[in-house]
């Protein structure tokens, strides 16, 4: 990879991007939020979730998967994007069973979170209510597939960051869920609760056991500040030369 | 001018929502001076004088009998507001969809481990639970959600007050909550 600089345009803000970086990527180091829920810094993009969307010269792409190139117009924090951002995370709501009140994630559950930044009150889309198998037969950590997004994270750390395979994809569209790579579940597997796969869930889905809420309402991630709130908080936004 | 009318309802729920409303502390002397309060368990009044301005609802509809009173709530309040998760999703009455209605009953009532002789209630008396836990707006048209297991007595003064004074109900980010 050169270190060959080059400028981006995102909202009509110049951001000086280095080759070979992502728009995602790109954005945040110039203190520019773009909302994202599969992406997270220490995996390869997986492109699953659509939510980091932008318009790149006009045409919506993800913008976690696609590499900067000198000059492209990006749209970003837009009326027509957030709603389509909105919609995506109302149906990830209703596609599952996400009782937050109940969960030991809420307040720190980057799924919720996104719904706080994008608006979402209530999910306008009827619930699926699917039935769905809780695998709790690894001694230290437990999957719970009503609050899965189907992120694949835990699939991508496993692989990149633990140098194992432990969690995969199973079946198709509606019916696609996590799998894991024992006939006898997650207990059957290699998976050590030290695995950066154990912990790098966005949602409640994979956990580790033993731990409950522990953080006072108004003290978690997400109760006072918006996510995203860290990135933007850079404020270091380059104007191109 | 006449204060604007308030009701507020209870359906399957665990009346916390109610609770977090009396949780406005001092507050509530200014709400009775700007609303009355119609139909709503906090007085017991237990039917409608007429049309009401506001409708508050708490709960989620699991049997016959909330389907009858939040029609009557529908049909008497110009404003409906489902308040707190379980008017919204059901809440967690409603985790029992994903299992069939007769495999609950039977669970609860013959075959769980501290039923002895159990027989499923049948009395005419007891409302008809219907197939799954239905939120608000799934059976009546609803004109505000207000989130939260319960909102927050800050939420729910923020939504009335700004109701009462003919606003949009706009919530601040920390006040918009899923639980």
């Amino acid at each position: 990879m050169s270190n060959e600089k080059m400028t981006i345009l995102i909202d009509g803000v110049a951001v000086e991007a280095t080759e070979g970086q992502t728009i995602l990527q790109a954005a945040a180091d110039a203190g520019i939020y773009i909302p994202r829920l599969c992406n997270h810094k220490d995996l390869l993009p997986g492109g699953h979730c659509r939510i980091c969307t932008v318009k790149i010269n006009g045409r919506p792409g993800s913008s976690c998967t696609f590499p900067v190139a000198d000059g492209l117009v990006i749209e970003n924090d837009t009326d027509e994007l957030n709603a389509m951002r909105r919609a995506i995370v109302e149906m990830l709501f209703v596609e599952g069973n996400h009782y937050c009140p109940s969960c030991e994630a809420s307040g720190n559950c980057e799924l919720q979170a996104l719904g706080y930044r994008l608006g979402m009150i209530n999910p306008e889309y009827p619930y699926q209510e699917p039935k769905n198998e809780i695998d709790a037969t690894h001694d230290d950590v437990y999957i719970d597939r009503d609050r899965c997004v189907l992120c694949g994270r835990c699939a991508r750390a496993s692989v990149q960051l633990d140098g194992k395979r432990v969690f995969g994809f199973d079946g198709r569209g509606l019916g696609t869920r996590i799998a894991v790579n024992s006939p006898d579940g997650l207990g059957g597997t290699n998976l050590s609760v030290d695995d950066r796969a154990a912990t790098i869930c966005p949602t409640g889905c994979l956990r580790v056991k033993g731990q409950g809420p522990d953080i006072p309402v108004g003290q978690r991630a997400y109760d006072s500040t918006p996510i995203g709130s860290d990135i933007e908080r850079k404020q270091t936004v380059k104007q191109a030369t | 001018m006449a204060k604007p009318k308030v009701a507020t309802g209870h359906f399957t729920g665990c009346f916390g929502c109610h609770m977090s409303l009396l949780d406005i502390d001092e507050r509530i002397i200014d709400l009775v001076e700007l609303v009355e309060f119609d139909k709503s368990p906090i007085n017991d009044i237990k039917r409608f004088s007429g049309p009401v301005d506001i409708g508050i609802v708490e709960g989620g509809v699991s049997n016959d009998e909330n389907v009858e009173f939040l029609k009557q709530f529908r049909e008497n309040c110009r404003i409906l507001i489902a308040m707190g998760a379980c008017a919204l999703n059901g809440g967690v009455p409603s985790m029992r969809n994903t299992v069939p209605l007769k495999e609950c009953l039977e669970e609860a009532f013959l075959n769980g481990p501290t039923v002895h002789g159990g027989v499923i209630p049948n009395d005419p008396d007891i409302p008809n639970l219907l197939d799954r836990v239905y939120p608000v707006h799934e059976v009546v048209k609803v004109d505000y959600a207000l989130p939260g297991c319960p909102p927050s007595a800050d939420t729910l003064w923020a939504a009335l007050t700004a109701l009462l004074s003919g606003e949009e109900p706009g919530l601040p980010y920390e006040l918009v909550k899923y639980d």
